[in-house]
C-alpha cells in the first residue's frame, strides 16, 4: 500500500489544530520531545516500513526544497 | 587477577627437522580460540588431519566470551562437548530491562519446550576452550602446536607457504589450505594485504567480572540509566562459579588507563551491587567496533571468526557468529579435499557468511546507537521510546539493548527454492529446527540428536506415508513415522516443520535445509542434491 497524500479527514482543519494545541505551552524543547513521541506513536500505527519509508522521503523533500527557496530569496 | 586456566608446552615436531623440503598438509588453521579448536575437531571427525597452530602456550585470561547460543551448543553436540559445556554453563533465556529504577519489560528467547538445548548458557571462554582441547586430544588427526607463530605467508598456485617462528627458531610448511581464525588482530589478514574496513564507536565500556556470592536470578539484566550509574547504560549477567560480568558504559573521554585501575572499577561496582564483597577477576576496557574484510577468502587463505568480521557485543555475535563460519566451512571444505566438490562450493562459504556479518554488524551497530545515541536528537529519540515502553507493547519492542544472537537466514546458491506452497516451517537457507522424538526402542531423543548419529551429513529428513521414499543412493536419512521411523509423540516435529505425510526435507551436513518436498521425487530430490554440493 502506498503512502496516501490525498486528504483523509473530513474535517483536516480539526486535525491541524489538535496538534497546534498540543504544543500550546510547550517549550522548543518539550515540543521536540513530545513531537518525538508522536511520530513514533503514529509510525506504529501505519505499521508498514515501506509506507513510513516513502513518508520519509516526502518529509526529507519538502525541507530540502524549503531550505533551497529560503537560500534564493535571500 | 585470575591465573591463566591451562598451560600447554612447546613440543618440537619432525617438521621442524626437514630444512628444503616443506611438509606438505591439507589444512592448517592458525589460532586455537573457540573457533579454530572447533573448526579443528570437525574436520578431524570429517576424517581430515588437521595441524592447528597457536603463538601462545595457554589459554586463559578472563572470559572474554560467555554467551554462548542455543546453535552453538548444537554444533558442540556434534563435536562431542556439548554435555561438557551444558553441565558447566549456566542456563538462561530470561533478559529484563530497566530504566532507572523501574522494569521496562521482559523477554524469553525461548519460550516453548521441546528442545534438547537452552536458548543460551554462560560459560566462561577459557572453560570453553579447556573443554575443546580436551577434545582434540582424543582425536589424533589433529596435531596442535602451541607457541607456534606464523611469520610470513606466500601464496601459490595450489598452496600456501608458511613460516612459522617457534622458541627454537623457524620452519616452514606448505598447506593446500590454511583457514586463519587468529582473532580480530588477524596476522594472517595483514599478510594477505586486507582491509579490515567498518565503524569505532566513540563510547567506551567498561567489562568486569567479579567474583561474589549474590542472590540475583540466572537472567539477563540490563540497565538505561540506572540509580547507581547515571545516564549511562549497566549490564549483569552470571557465569558459573560465582563470577558475574558487569559492564559499565563510561564516557567517550575517559581515560582508558585510569578507569581501569581497580581502585577506580571498585566504587562504580560497589554503587552497583550496594556492597563491597566482590573480587575482581578480570576488567578490560573497549569501544565498541564493527568491521568486517571483502572478502573471506584470498587465495589459500580462508578467515573465519573474529579476522574476518568483528561486531560490538551486547549481541552474543561474536564467538557465535565464528562457531557459525566454522560449521558452515568444515564440510565443504572436507568435500573439495576429498574432490568430491569443486573448489567453487568454497565460495558459498564467503556468500553465505559474509552475508551473516552483515546481518551481525547491523544487529549490532543498532543496539549500540541505541545505547550511545550520536546526536541530541537520537536522545530524544531514545528518551521517547523508552518512556512510551512504560505503557506501550510497541515501545517496549523497540526498545533495544543488544538483540541476541539467533541463526541466520542464508539466501545461497546452495538453496533449492520451493516448488510447492507451503505455509510455514523452516524453508530453503534457514537452520533446521529442534524436536523431541522416540526411538524405536521407546528412547526419548531429539531430533539434533539423530542428525549427530546419522552422521552429520547430507540427510534426507522424511515423513513417511507408508510408501519408501525413492531417494538418491548414498543419502543419510531420518524418517518420521512409520514402520522403523522415528516416533514424533508430541507431534511437534510435524507442527515445526508444517509436514505432511509424504513430504521432506534435505539437510546440509551444518544442519542448514537445502531443500524440501511436499511430494518428493528421486530427480528433484538428486537435483537439489547436486546444487547443494556445488554442482551447480
Amino acid at each position: 500500500m502506498p503512502l496516501s497524500t490525498s486528504s483523509n479527514f473530513a474535517r483536516p482543519d480539526d486535525a491541524f489544530r489538535a496538534i497546534v494545541e498540543a504544543h500550546r505551552g510547550l517549550t522548543a524543547e518539550q515540543s521536540a520531545d513530545f513531537d518525538a513521541a508522536l511520530v513514533l506513536i503514529l509510525a506504529n500505527h501505519i505499521g508498514d516500513i515501506d509506507v513510513l519509508r516513502e513518508a520519509i522521503g516526502l518529509a526529507r523533500r519538502r525541507m530540502i526544497d524549503g531550505q533551497q527557496q529560503q537560500q534564493q530569496q535571500q | 587477577m585470575a591465573p591463566a586456566k591451562s598451560q600447554f608446552g612447546y613440543r618440537r615436531h619432525p617438521d621442524q627437522d626437514r630444512p628444503g623440503q616443506n611438509p606438505a598438509h591439507p589444512v592448517v588453521v592458525v589460532g586455537a580460540g573457540p573457533v579454530g579448536l572447533s573448526l579443528a575437531i570437525d574436520l578431524a571427525q570429517r576424517g581430515q588431519r588437521v595441524v592447528l597452530l597457536d603463538d601462545a602456550d595457554r589459554i586463559g585470561e578472563g572470559s572474554r566470551a560467555i554467551c554462548f547460543s542455543k546453535r552453538s551448543l548444537e554444533y558442540w553436540d556434534r563435536l562431542g562437548v556439548g554435555d561438557r559445556m551444558v553441565d558447566k554453563g549456566v542456563v538462561w533465556s530470561v533478559g529484563r530491562i530497566f530504566h532507572g529504577e523501574q522494569q521496562l519489560y521482559q523477554f524469553n528467547l525461548l519460550p516453548e519446550d521441546g528442545h534438547k538445548r537452552p536458548a543460551f548458557i554462560n560459560l566462561q571462554q577459557y572453560y570453553a576452550e579447556a573443554y575443546l582441547v580436551d577434545r582434540i586430544n582424543e582425536l589424533p588427526e589433529i596435531d596442535l602446536r602451541w607457541r607456534n607463530k606464523v611469520t610470513a605467508l606466500e601464496q601459490r598456485n595450489d598452496s600456501a607457504l608458511l613460516t612459522i617462528e617457534t622458541p627454537e627458531g623457524a620452519y616452514r610448511l606448505n598447506a593446500q589450505y590454511v583457514i586463519a581464525c587468529d582473532g580480530a588482530r588477524s596476522s594472517l589478514r595483514q599478510m594477505v594485504g586486507a582491509e579490515f574496513a567498518g565503524q569505532v564507536f566513540e563510547d567506551q565500556f567498561l567489562i568486569a567480572d567479579v567474583k561474589m556470592t549474590a542472590e540475583f536470578p540466572t537472567e539477563r539484566w540490563f540497565w538505561f540509566d540506572p540509580p547507581f550509574h547515571a545516564g549511562r547504560s549497566a549490564l549483569l549477567h552470571r557465569q558459573p562459579d560465582d563470577v558475574w560480568r558487569i559492564d559499565l558504559q563510561l564516557n567517550r573521554y575517559a581515560d582508558p588507563v585510569v578507569e581501569k585501575k581497580p581502585e577506580n572499577v571498585r566504587p562504580r561496582i560497589a554503587r552497583m551491587l550496594g556492597h563491597d564483597e566482590f573480587q575482581f577477576e578480570w576488567i578490560s576496557l573497549y569501544k565498541f567496533q564493527c568491521r568486517r574484510m571483502d572478502r573471506f577468502i584470498h587465495g589459500r587463505v580462508v578467515f573465519a571468526g573474529d579476522s574476518a568480521h568483528q561486531v560490538s557485543p551486547f549481541g552474543a555475535r561474536g564467538a557465535n557468529s565464528g562457531l557459525e563460519d566454522a560449521e558452515n566451512l568444515s564440510w565443504k571444505l572436507d568435500r573439495v579435499l576429498r574432490g568430491r566438490s569443486p573448489a567453487i562450493l568454497l565460495e558459498s562459504y564467503h556468500i553465505e557468511r559474509s552475508a551473516a556479518a552483515d546481518e551481525n554488524i547491523r544487529e549490532s551497530t543498532r543496539s549500540t546507537d541505541f545505547m550511545a545515541p550520536n546526536s541530541h536528537q537520537e536522545a530524544r529519540l531514545r528518551k521517547a521510546v523508552l518512556s512510551l515502553a512504560k505503557e506501550t507493547e510497541f515501545g517496549k519492542r523497540m526498545v533495544n539493548g543488544g538483540r541476541l544472537s539467533v541463526p541466520c537466514s542464508y539466501d545461497s546458491p546452495l538453496s533449492s527454492l520451493d516448488a510447492d506452497t507451503w505455509r510455514g516451517g523452516p524453508s530453503p537457507g534457514c537452520s533446521m529446527l529442534d524436536a523431541p522424538v522416540a526411538t524405536r526402542a521407546g528412547e526419548q531423543i531429539y531430533l539434533t540428536d539423530a542428525f549427530r548419529e546419522s552422521g552429520t551429513d547430507f540427510t534426507l529428513l522424511s515423513f513417511s506415508n507408508g510408501a519408501p521414499i525413492d531417494a538418491p543412493d548414498g543419502i543419510k536419512g531420518i524418517r518420521i513415522g512409520g514402520e522403523g521411523g522415528l516416533a514424533d509423540p508430541s507431534g511437534l516435529v510435524a507442527k515445526r516443520y508444517r509436514a505432511e505425510p509424504g513430504a521432506a526435507y534435505l539437510l546440509r551436513p551444518d544442519g542448514y535445509v537445502a531443500a524440501r518436498f511436499r511430494h518428493p521425487t528421486r530427480s528433484a530430490i538428486a537435483a537439489a542434491l547436486a546444487r547443494a554440493e556445488g554442482l551447480y
